[in-house]
């Protein structure tokens, strides 16, 4: 943000910043950073914090009904992996000066975003190995990315939750797998799961380019490094081929490989759809909070619990403080 | 991931920030991994296990309070490091041997 109207001295500490940004340097937490790189972090990151969060609650919904001991291990682990992930952001994010609790009440309240593909429903065990398969896949294709992220705490966090993620994508796939070489009537459920998950998950990598307001400010940041549409097809480029070694159908008439750009054309996304689930329209938009709250709600007496143990620890004198 | 070491906590009823440290084997040195909220010290080592050893990559951990953490500063990176730049005596490239002599 060099605009003429800032002071002298904000001015080169703008012109510095953007120098390292440059260079391809690590901004750490006490560095000088543009008011709208911080605000832009925060908004990003908490976005990203929640939807590790939220993300547990479909898949939580299938925990107790999976359909053997491996498969509910897996998905207790999977789904514990998702509060971890949250956790790791919800500290990265803190960095920049926000507090937990700030950031929880914007889940809680309403007023933050998440990821709209957790407002779909789940209605059968293959979607499942879907989301482990289309949304964790779509994850993993953006976080790889963020991975090398200008900030450093996101980064980092980045690269610890890439390193657990695999697990989650095998873990989807192979249940799909499983599902699609098993009876006609699995083939058909996870088929079904397929049609309904596509175009949601191609939605998850955000507006076209041409509508995507933040974008410009976090590619000349490098806090992404590649667009929306450019992740988006690299994602389909890596689908297409295992959905083909499962015998699974993409539900796209328009998908044809382009022998000039080596890469696969999709079809039209429709993006009203997309507008009305973020803006708390979708399917599950009110469900998903409904149970966060009750969540933390139920969660309190606990919390009160260890405030109270702690603070009697400390009277005793039995406990450093903190 | 350390939260600006000397600022207090942003809301009064947040439980404490503790910084956590981990060991990734046996004679490895502790690494810092992330931050927890805890009330109290042994709650503050059992969200850090809970966080950050959920696959047995870890063999030890602590955990500091933020607030203790004294960091150097950004803005007097120049001056409060530049004296080890001008010290090339401190290398061993500085040193001249004589040829075909194994020094080390």
């Amino acid at each position: 943000m060099s605009a003429p109207s800032l002071p002298p001295e904000d001015a080169a500490h703008a012109a510095a910043f953007d120098a390292r940004i440059d260079a391809g340097e690590t901004i750490e937490p006490k560095d000088w950073m543009p008011e709208r790189y911080r605000h832009q972090l925060v908004r990003m990151m908490s976005q990203h914090a929640h939807s590790e969060i939220v993300g547990m609650l479909p898949e939580g919904n299938w925990i107790t009904r999976a359909p053997s001991l491996r498969r509910k291990m897996c998905l207790l682990a999977k789904v514990q992996d998702e509060a971890g992930h949250g956790l790791y952001i919800y500290c990265a994010t803190e960095t920049l000066g926000v507090g937990r609790e700030e950031l929880i009440d914007q889940l809680l309240s309403g007023k933050a975003k998440y990821s709209s593909i957790f407002n779909y429903p789940t209605l059968t065990w293959a979607d499942i190995g879907i989301i482990g398969w289309f949304v964790d896949g779509a994850a993993i294709v953006n976080q790889t990315v963020l991975a090398k992220a200008s900030y450093g705490p996101y980064a980092r966090a980045m690269v610890r939750i890439c390193k657990e993620e695999n697990f989650h994508k095998r873990q989807g796939y192979e249940i799909v797998a499983t599902l699609a070489a098993g009876t006609p009537a699995q083939r058909a459920m996870v088929q079904d799961a397929v049609n309904r998950w596509w175009w949601p998950t191609l939605m998850m990598f955000g507006p076209s380019d041409a509508n995507s307001p933040n974008s410009g400010d976090l590619l000349r940041w490098r806090v992404k490094r590649f667009s929306n549409d450019e992740l988006r097809q690299r994602f389909v480029d890596l689908t297409v081929a295992q959905a083909q070694a499962v015998s699974l159908t993409l539900p796209d008439p328009k998908l044809r490989y382009d022998a000039e750009t080596g890469h696969w054309a999709y079809g039209d996304i429709d993006w009203a759809e997309f507008k009305r689930v973020i803006n708390g329209n979708g399917p599950c938009n009110r469900e998903r909070l409904a149970a966060r709250r009750a969540a933390h709600d139920q969660g309190a007496w606990v919390r009160d619990a260890a405030g109270a143990y702690a603070e009697k620890q400390r009277r005793r004198g039995t406990a450093p403080a903190a | 991931m350390a939260a600006a070491a000397n600022e207090p906590d942003h809301a009064s009823d947040q439980w404490p920030l503790w910084e956590v440290f981990t060991q990734a084997k046996d004679g490895a040195p502790h690494e810092h991994a992330g931050s927890v909220h805890a009330p109290d010290p042994e709650l503050a080592l059992q969200n850090a296990r809970d966080v950050y050893a959920r696959r047995g990559q870890v063999v030890s951990l602590w955990v500091v309070p933020s607030s203790a953490i004294i960091a150097s500063s950004p803005g007097e990176q120049g001056p409060f490091f530049d004296p080890a730049d001008d010290k090339p005596y401190r290398h061993p490239q500085f040193y001249r041997t004589p040829r075909g002599v194994r020094v080390y």
